[in-house]
């Protein structure tokens, strides 16, 4: 039970670098990694900000904050430095390393008896049942790590409403159309490049938030923590699509789906680690999974014209 | 009114694929002027429509357009004054998003968009009611993708996006050219009823002589980046297909003479 507690929770605080994903990745159709960065440096705010005492809720928004300034700067890279956009990621990214540091002053921020976004729940758990432990379907949980899940399922179903109001304003399907139609928008008077600026700072201030949370959750921010991020996110968007079907761009289940996607993806990872995956090969899976994802179809197709198709040398 | 003075433009200037694709332009369009731009490939004519979209800034020359100077604006702020219909079906549109979402975004041309929600009941409600003539059915469909429709349905939407909001000016770059032929008579019987109705200022590119000889006001033909022929008034009323096509065989012929000559005289200084 504790297993599927964490692999919930960890799925849904990172269901919101899902979203951040999909909408750079699937929306904006940019490959951004800024990701990378960006994650760890809305944990490493956050984690500094509460290490000093600060309100974790407005620690948290800092934290979402530093994310879309990292965003911004990334969009700025390619946009009004013609910069590649590949290559603007790469370059924010690198530069957050060494900003990372710099915020948390060494490559490891512990936060064992800060407050954190899940006291308040917790409390109100505690004020209803004051045990330790509260039972689920006769499993005995944590108090602590039911606040955190019901926390972060609040600010996600939260977050999830928000960003599909977002894409349906005015400015939210400018930035869709700028994405998918560059010609088109600005045709329409508007301009394109801000649009990305703009779309990639809320992309990764989703990235920040879901670190500033992740942080959190274990209880320290560290330097490496965000490498391979990326591709996770990605593979969640995939999973989702799968889960939605691709076809469907209404943005209620493009966001429905990442969601869905992350947390089924952690759940199967939970499962993997359980049956002995070597939590060292966890990033090569991933990529592994990613790489299939993205083939396989291609080949699927291929086969199927093969096997099926009228070419006449099938049965031959 | 539209003004060009004078307006060139080379394009890879220095290279061995130096085109100089604007030789000095200049015309005005009044205001309630419909012109067609005719000419050969490679005459220039889509290139002055971009150059009055914006699409590049030009190398010198001056571009007004109802009172602006708008040479130095760049593309997306002209737009606040010009609509503009492509001659790629899908270019004018946004595949994956709806209809009404498509639609919507062109309500706000030139205007700032805010944190409202964009569609609401009245404006769907409007929305319907003003692609209901187009006889294409769409006013039941306008929350499917709009990628779902076909290129004549697209682009008869697109038109109608880009005159929603009456613009200074209105773009055409061979908008019927990639359709079929049914759906190509059905577009260019709409641009014409909406030009009409609006009295709007239009300039279109187009490969039809049929087309230059029904539709516009005025007809202006292009070669190797020059203007060559202005065609109006008068003269354009009794303009038929066969005197365009006399006029590009004068210009062609022109063009040969001047190799030839080249060839006979080069001796005599070599």
């Amino acid at each position: 039970m504790t297993l599927v507690i964490g692999a919930f929770t960890m799925g849904l605080i990172l269901s919101l670098l899902a979203l951040g994903v999909l909408i750079s990745f699937r929306i904006l159709r940019f490959c951004d990694i800024t990701v990378d960065g960006s994650i760890t440096l809305g944990a490493s705010a956050t984690a500094v900000l509460l290490v000093s005492g600060c309100n974790p809720w407005l620690a948290t928004l800092g934290g979402m904050g530093a994310g879309m300034i990292a965003g911004f700067a990334t969009g700025l890279l390619h946009t009004h430095f013609k910069i590649e956009e590949l290559l603007s990621g790469i370059l924010v990214m690198t530069a957050l390393y060494s900003i990372n540091l710099r915020v948390m002053g060494r490559s490891n921020v512990p936060m064992l008896n800060s407050e954190s976004i899940s006291d308040w729940a917790e409390a109100m758990l505690l004020k209803s049942n004051p045990t330790e432990k509260i039972s689920i379907l006769g499993w005995p949980v944590p108090v602590r790590d039911l606040a955190m899940l019901l926390t972060v399922a609040a600010l996600v179903a939260f977050i999830g409403l928000l960003l599909n109001l977002f894409l349906k304003t005015s400015i939210g399907t400018a930035v869709r159309a700028a994405g998918e139609n560059p010609q088109m928008i600005r045709a329409q008077g508007v301009d394109n490049r801000w649009m990305q600026v703009f779309g990639l700072a809320v992309s990764n201030g989703l990235v920040g938030l879901s670190g500033a949370v992740l942080a959190q959750y274990q209880g320290f921010a560290d330097v490496q923590m965000g490498i391979g991020m990326m591709v996770w996110g990605l593979a969640s968007i995939i999973i989702g699509e799968a889960l939605v079907g691709k076809s469907t761009r209404s943005t209620g289940m493009m966001i429905c789906g990442a969601l869905m996607g992350t947390v089924l993806f952690r759940l199967l990872i939970a499962i993997a680690l359980r049956w002995g995956l070597d939590p060292n090969d966890l990033k090569l899976v991933t990529a592994l999974f990613v790489f299939a994802a993205l083939v396989l179809p291609r080949w699927a197709g291929k086969i199927g014209r093969k096997v099926f198709g009228g070419r006449g040398n099938a049965g031959a | 009114m539209l003004e060009l003075n004078n307006v060139k433009k080379t394009f890879f200037p220095g290279t061995p694929n130096e085109v100089q694709a604007l030789r000095g332009i200049s015309m005005k369009l009044e205001d309630g002027c419909f012109a067609a731009i005719i000419g050969t490939n490679g005459s220039g004519k889509s290139t002055s429509l971009n150059a009055v979209a914006g699409s590049f800034m030009v190398d010198s020359g001056q571009i007004h357009l109802d009172g602006h100077d708008i040479t130095k604006w760049p593309e997306y702020r002209r737009a606040s004054l010009i609509g503009r219909v492509f001659q790629n079906p899908f270019a004018g549109t946004a595949a994956e998003m709806t209809i009404a979402e498509n639609i919507v975004l062109s309500m706000r041309r030139g205007k700032t968009r805010g944190l409202g929600l964009a569609l609401n009941r009245r404006i769907r409600e409007e929305i319907k009611e003003r692609i209901r003539p187009l006889n294409m059915g769409l006013e039941t469909r306008i929350d499917n993708p709009i990628g779902t429709l076909s290129g004549g349905q697209r682009q008869a939407l697109t038109l109608l996006m880009a005159t929603w909001l009456r613009p200074k000016l209105l773009l055409l770059d061979e908008h019927t050219a990639a359709l079929d032929p049914k759906s190509a008579a059905q577009v260019a019987v709409l641009t014409k009823e909406i030009i009409e109705r609006e009295k709007l200022t239009a300039l279109m590119v187009t490969h039809s002589m049929q087309q230059a000889v029904q539709l516009p006001h005025r007809i202006i033909m292009m070669h190797k980046g020059q203007i060559v022929e202005d065609i109006y008034g008068e003269r354009k009323a009794r303009v038929k297909v066969a005197d365009l096509m006399n006029a590009f065989d004068r210009v062609r012929r022109r063009d040969l003479f001047d190799a030839s000559v080249a060839e006979q005289v080069l001796p005599q200084f070599a």
